[in-house]
Order: structure tokens, then sequence, then C-alpha cells
């Protein structure tokens, strides 16, 4: 039985906007809508006044003029006449760049040490313990002025490469360190390596269809098929054996010592190297640590029960830690990329031309441009932030154990 | 009855033996933690060979460091082709990294006496159960006094913003009774109109025991990292109580507004935010008012750091069990009440190492400043001190004392905040 009585319905009276907490909420509201419409009024009104007082105005017609400076390391087609439009896409590729690398290499660093970090070796994992500890309680600036410093004060000049007696010679006859930045083979694309290309596709798909089959047939079954090496087999030995047929399509360019400097080959500026190693080997340090907790956070009881099943130890690993612990260590992860992505703006203090360095370095000091330069900045790094928090969630959603 | 015959009885125990050679002592230690396979084995030797690598190339260059010489070619020849590091530098521009390079010489004492009573401020706050509570009052002038003695000026700037800040405090505790929301409001615009007023008052006092002001841009070096990481976080962690409570609360409005705002601050980088208070921030201030760079770009941390401060509190607020808020309600305590006796002290506590996590992140993050041309430790090594001509070129030891002096302030941080975990541990494991 539900003696549910209707509140007295006294009439309304003002200072129930006070005292009644059912319309409290509305005064409360209501000042705080108040009180932002007049801080914007405030705020938009000095902006146009001091807009006014400069004889400037709000106009984005400058990313159409020409740009007139030059951004040394170009992934598209970029010189001085593009405009500042295209300068700035050549930054924010530049950024989508070094956070791409950067994402991947921390990754491989934070796993290991994370990994590293449990292991039974004493040594091993106290080195790992200071690698931790040393990187992320050090500003990210500091490290990156530090290998910047590495890359363009320590490493020798191209011409310690040259003559009989050279003091410094290249790693492997292909890689030059040089204070200019690294210089790499590139791969050139001969007729035929298309193909090529295509059967290493194919046997990608090729390895997932032979996991998919032994997985298939171990729970149809119960054979138990290998996968390590037949998949190794099957990635590597089509490719190789086309690229052998088709008479090696696929060649490499090195690069060689002309005149000044190194010609040929693939040339990696000592900013971006910089910023992708510091960027990578601190944010490893925090990836190392979500990786550690999150092993950590399943309970001794899963091995146990595991182990109680009869699985061996790497099964037990593989089917029933990891699963489990990539549910806790993922969320912090996708946020550890988020910020080593934003972190990657400190880029303007070793003059590599990500977006910070053109559109909110040089353009906007060139333009004077300052609100749409910084708005529009702002605004790129937000839509990356929003996507990836919106994957993110997705993400969690389809992971969250379903209870009840 | 038959007598038993044995032929030998043992009527006391052996003495234990002692255990096979590799089950005991270092060998079972080196055993088990260091060569327990062959892969470890391995591992093992590597990383020593790595250890022995770096202690052996660092050793020299540490030891053998010259701290006495005017400039690098000085300290080169006193080094005579050897291996060593020119600390030199160190203890030459030792004022500059600490001071930046502008900030009066004869006034350093100022400065240095606020950061030795920094830390009397904030031992009650740390060590509660060490110190006495009445410490506390001290730690409450503590801003007043850091202010004056830091920036210089009449004494009764300080005073007046501290009487403002009682007069709000006394309007609060006379309000709260009705409701606490409109008593906060209330209490602050009082303060506002105490500050006005006294701004106008102040005129007399203004060579009443008037230190010599510093200008905001005179200062720099480490000092700078210092402030923005003191000042910035303390007023974040209110500023960050207020948005999570925000952003937590049933009235659309206000939760909108807070979840606009967080999102907004953690979706570009700190340096964006920094451009603003260096080149956008004047658009959108009334014409003429000029504030300092050092002003704008606490306002524009502090916004930062709060943001991020408000995702660890709404954290932990939403790790509590439901069945405490409607503990609070079936007390009858009113929001306010219930926040501050019931919610806001376990979700706090949940919340210390994530808002440390904060702090020593906002902390390191103060170093941006040298971004936008402020002269902080960074700023100071890679400007006046590298390209000055006696110490260009002496970079491991500027970046190495860099290093060294954030590494012991955050992990100093960090060993404190895991302490008082351990200390407000309550649960029974």
């Amino acid at each position: 039985m539900t003696t549910m009585t209707d509140p007295p319905k006294a009439s309304f009276q003002l200072s129930m906007l006070i005292y009644d907490t059912r319309y409290r909420s509305y005064t409360f509201q209501f000042i705080a809508l108040a009180l932002l419409i007049a801080l914007m009024a405030f705020l938009g009104i000095n902006l146009i006044k001091n807009l006014a007082e400069q004889g400037q105005d709000i106009s984005y017609s400058f990313l159409g003029e020409p740009a007139g400076y030059d951004i040394n390391q170009r992934p598209i087609e970029y010189d001085s006449q593009s405009s500042h439009m295209r300068a700035s896409v050549v930054g924010m590729i530049n950024t989508l760049i070094v956070a791409f690398l950067g994402c991947i290499t921390a990754t491989i660093f934070g796993v290991t040490a994370g990994i590293l970090r449990l292991s039974p070796n004493w040594l091993v994992r106290k080195l790992m313990a200071i690698y931790v500890e040393a990187f992320r309680n050090v500003p990210v600036l500091i490290w990156i002025l530090i290998i910047f410093t590495i890359m363009t004060a320590v490493l020798p000049a191209p011409n310690a490469f040259r003559g009989d007696n050279a003091t410094s010679s290249m790693f492997l006859n292909s890689v030059a360190f040089t204070n200019r930045g690294v210089y790499i083979p590139t791969p050139i694309w001969g007729p035929g390596s298309m193909v090529v290309v295509l059967t290493f596709l194919a046997s990608v798909f090729g390895v997932f269809y032979y996991r998919h089959y032994a997985t298939k047939l171990l729970y149809d079954t119960g054979k138990l098929l290998p996968t390590g090496w037949p998949s190794l087999a099957i990635l590597v030995v089509p490719t190789l054996l086309m690229f052998f047929i088709l008479g090696r399509p696929i060649t490499l360019d090195y690069p060689a010592l002309k005149g000044f400097n190194f010609q040929g080959g693939l040339h990696i500026r000592g900013s971006l190297i910089a910023l992708w190693f510091a960027l990578a080997i601190y944010t490893g340090a925090f990836i190392a640590e979500n990786v550690r907790a999150g092993i950590q956070a399943v309970s001794k009881g899963q091995t146990e029960a595991a182990a109680s099943l009869g699985l061996r130890p790497k099964r037990i690993m593989n089917l029933v830690i990891l699963p489990q612990a990539l549910r806790v260590i993922i969320p912090p992860l996708i946020s550890q990329y988020l910020n080593l992505t934003k972190n990657s703006s400190l880029a303007i203090a070793v003059g590599y031309m990500d977006l910070t360095g053109t559109l909110g370095g040089i353009t906007l000091n060139q333009t004077g441009r300052a609100i749409e330069a910084i708005l529009l900045l702002m605004l790129f790094y937000l839509t990356i932030s929003l996507a990836i928090s919106a994957v993110m969630n997705v993400y969690n959603n389809s992971m969250k154990l379903k209870e009840r | 009855m038959v007598q038993e015959h044995f032929a030998f009885v043992r009527s006391d125990m052996l003495p234990e033996a002692p255990p096979p050679a590799a089950e005991t002592g270092i060998v079972k230690w080196l055993r088990e933690n260091l060569f327990s396979s062959t892969a470890n084995g391995i591992l093992t030797v590597v990383s020593v060979l790595v250890v022995y690598q770096i202690v052996t190339s660092a050793a020299p260059w540490f030891f053998n460091g010259v701290w006495d010489s005017p400039s690098l070619t000085a300290c080169r020849e006193i080094l005579d082709g050897k291996t060593g590091g020119c600390f030199a530098v160190l203890s030459e521009r030792w004022n500059q990294l600490l001071f930046g390079f502008k900030y009066p010489s004869e006034l350093y004492w100022r400065p240095g006496l606020a950061f030795v009573l920094l830390f009397i401020a904030a031992a009650p706050l740390l060590f509660g159960n060490i110190f006495p509570r009445k410490m506390l009052i001290f730690t409450g002038l503590y801003p007043f006094i850091a202010f004056w003695l830091i920036w210089g000026g009449p004494v009764s700037t300080p005073i007046f913003a501290l009487l403002g800040v009682l007069f709000g405090a006394f309007v609060y505790s006379k309000m709260v009774k009705t409701s606490a929301g409109i008593a906060v409001v209330v209490s602050f615009v009082a303060a506002l109109v105490f500050w006005i007023v006294s701004g106008y008052l102040s005129g007399p006092f203004a060579n009443v025991m008037a230190l010599e002001a510093i200008p905001s841009r005179d200062m720099g070096g480490f000092m700078i990292n210092l402030m923005l990481g003191v000042i910035c976080v303390s007023l974040s962690i209110p500023l960050g109580i207020l948005l999570a409570l925000g952003r937590q609360s049933s009235m659309p409005i206000i939760k909108w507004i807070c979840v606009v705002f967080i999102e907004f601050i953690r979706g570009v980088p700190l340096i964006t935010l920094l451009f603003v208070a260096n080149v956008v921030l004047a658009y959108f201030l009334p014409p003429g008012t000029n504030f300092d760079l050092i002003l704008r770009v606490i306002i524009m941390i502090t916004m930062f750091s709060s943001a991020y401060i408000a995702e660890v509190i709404r954290g932990g607020l939403a790790a509590l069990p439901r069945g405490q808020y409607e503990a609070g309600d079936s007390l009858g305590l009113d929001y306010a009440q219930s926040m501050q006796l019931i919610i806001l002290p376990q979700a706090l506590k949940i919340s210390i190492p994530g808002i440390v996590n904060v702090a020593v992140g906002l902390f390191k993050d103060t170093t941006l400043v040298s971004v936008i041309s402020m002269f902080d430790i960074v700023g100071m090594i890679r400007g006046p001190i590298l390209s000055s001509a006696e110490w260009n070129g002496v970079y491991w030891e500027l970046f190495g004392f860099a290093v060294v002096l954030f590494f012991i302030t955050c992990y100093g941080i960090s060993q404190y905040s895991q302490w008082l975990e351990r200390q407000l541990q309550t649960e029974h494991r």
C-alpha cells in the first residue's frame, strides 16, 4: 500500500526561489546563466573595442595569402609562394607524423619496460624502475632539448665523413648520423614492385586466415596446430619468392656524401628525431606504469585457477591474464597517446615545423592574426582529442563487464 | 612383559645440517634473482655491461669536474684535455639559475625567506598528525606574506587583501544557515566590494613598511617554476572541486557549463593556452588594462590544471557507493552539509594520488613558459647562459642540473603522496 501524499499545494511565493529546495535550483541556474552571459558580453564588448581601437577585424582571409616562408620538412608539395592554408596543412601533417611515430615507439618502450619491471630478474627490475622514475619526474621539454642537443652538437658534421682519414663512418655503410640529421636509405619502387607489395598484403590476410582456421579446428576437433612458425612463413616466404622471381624490383637508394652534404636517401631532421624520441621515451615511462598496473590488477586467483585447470604458463598469460589486463591497460594507454599528441606541440622549442610552428608560430607572427590563428590551432587539437575520446567511449562500452 | 632392547636410541635431536651451498646466502639470492634461467642470465650480463658502460663514462666526467672557473675556455684549460665537466657554470651562474638575471641581487633574501617559510606553512598541511593545528593559522597567512616578500610594495596591499578574505568569511558564516550556495555567492561579492573600497583607502598607507617593489618581469629562474607550481596548484584544487561538483550536479545548465569548460581545456595543449595568455588575452580585457604576463600565465595555468583536477575528483566522487549519498540525504543533511561532512572527505581521499599526479605534471609543465619567452630555469639555460660568450657550449652540466632539480622535487612529491596514501588507509586488509 502506498501512501503518497502530494506536497501541500501552497501558492507559489517569490521567497520559495530561495528557501524551497524544489525551486532553488532554478535560482542557481538562472544566476549561473546570467553570470555566464554577462562574462561573455564583457569579453565580447572588450574584444570589439580593442579591435576597433587597433583598426583590426576578425577575418580568415589571411589563409589564402602567400605564406612567404619555407618549411624544412615537406610531406606534401609546398614552397614559400603557397598559401598560409597550405602551410597549416603541412604543419598538421607534420604533427600527425610525429604523433604517429611517437605513439608506436612509446608503446614499444612502455610495454617492454612495463613487462620487464615485473621480471624475476632483480637487476632488470631495478633498471626499469630507474628508467620509469627518471623520465616521469623530469619535464618532457628538458628531454626534448637534451636529445636535440645530442642531435645537433654532439654528432659529427657531414665533412667528418669525407676523405681517407674520415673521423666518422656511416653505420653499416647505409645510415649516416650527422649534426644535420640522420640519412637513411629509401626504397625505390621499380616496375613490378606493386606485385610484391600486393603479395605481402595478401600474405598478411593469409596469416589471419590461417590463425582463424587453427582456432576453429581447435574448437571443433581439439586438434592443436602450431601457429608461430607457420605464420611467419606465410608472411615472409611468398613475398621473398615474388621479390626474387620478378628480379628484385625494389632497390634501396643509399645516402652518399656529395659536396658539403649527404645526397639521396631519406633525410630525417634532428628536430624530428629529438621530438620523436623524447616524446616516446617520456610517454613510454608512463605507459610502462600503466602496463605494470594492468598486469598486477589481475588477481592472483586467476593465475592459480588457470594453473589448476592445467594450462601452461604461456597460455595462462595469453588466455587469462592478458585479456583481463588489456581491459585495464587500454583506456589509460589511449589517453597517453592523447597526451603525446598534445605534447608534440612542444615542437616549437626545437624548430620542428608542426602546426604550432607554422600556424601558431610563423603565420601568427607574420600576419598578426593572433585570435584567428590560435582559435584554429585549438580547434585542431580539440578535434583530435574529442575524436579519440569518442572512440575510447565506444571501446569502453563494448569492453564493459556485463554485470547483472 | 616383554623387555624391549634397542641397540641404540637417540635421545636428543641432531643439529641441523647447513643447507646446500647453492641454497643459501648470496649464492641463492644470485641464482634466484639474477640467473634463474638462461634468458635471465643473458639479461643480467647485458644489464651489467650497460651499467658499467654508463658508470665508467660518467664517473670521470663527474669526479674530474671543475667547480671554479670564470668561463668555459678557462675551464677547458684547467682540465687540460682530460674528461671532466665544467660545473663551474653552476657555481658562477647559481643565482641566475635560481632567481633569473634581473632580480636585484641584494634582495635575494626575500624570495629565499619566502621559500623557507613555504615549508613552515606547508608542514601542518602535509603532516597534519605531527605538527600542531595552530600552525594552520600561519598557513592561512602565508600567501599574503609571500606575496609581500616576493613582489614587495606597501604592506597595506596584502593586509587589505587578507581583511577582504576575512570579511568574506565572516559574511559566509552569517549566511550559511540560510543556504550555503547563496552564502558563497554573497560572501564572494562582499569580499570583492571590500577590496574595491580598500583600493581607494590604501593611498595614505603607500609608504608604510614598503619593501622595494619588484615587477614580475624581473623574476626568473627556478623561482618562477616554483612560484607557478605552488600558486597554480593551490588555486586549482578548490576550483577543481567546484568544477567536479558542478559536473555531477543535477542542474543541467551548471552541469553543461562545467562539462564544456573541462572538455575544452583538456582537449587543447597547455602551450596554446600560454599563447592565449601571451597574445590573445589582452584583447578580451578592457582597453588600457595591462596586467603582468606572469599573472596572465597564472590564470591560464590555473584554468588548465583545475580542469584536470576536476576530472580526478569526479573519479573519486563516482567511486563512492551510492549508499553514501543516500545516507547523507536520510540524515536530513542538505547538499552543502552532506558534501562537506560525508562525500568530499571520502572522495578527496580516493583522489589524492590523482591530484598529486596532476600537481607533479603541472609543476613539470611550468617549464613551458620558456616558450613564450619567460626566463624560467629552462629559459635561463637556453637564453642568457648558453648564449653568453663565457658559457657557450656547456650543455650537459646545465641540463643535468635542471634534470636533478626537477627529479628531486617531483620524486619527493610522489613519495610523499604514497606515504600519505598509506597513512589514510583505513580499510582492513
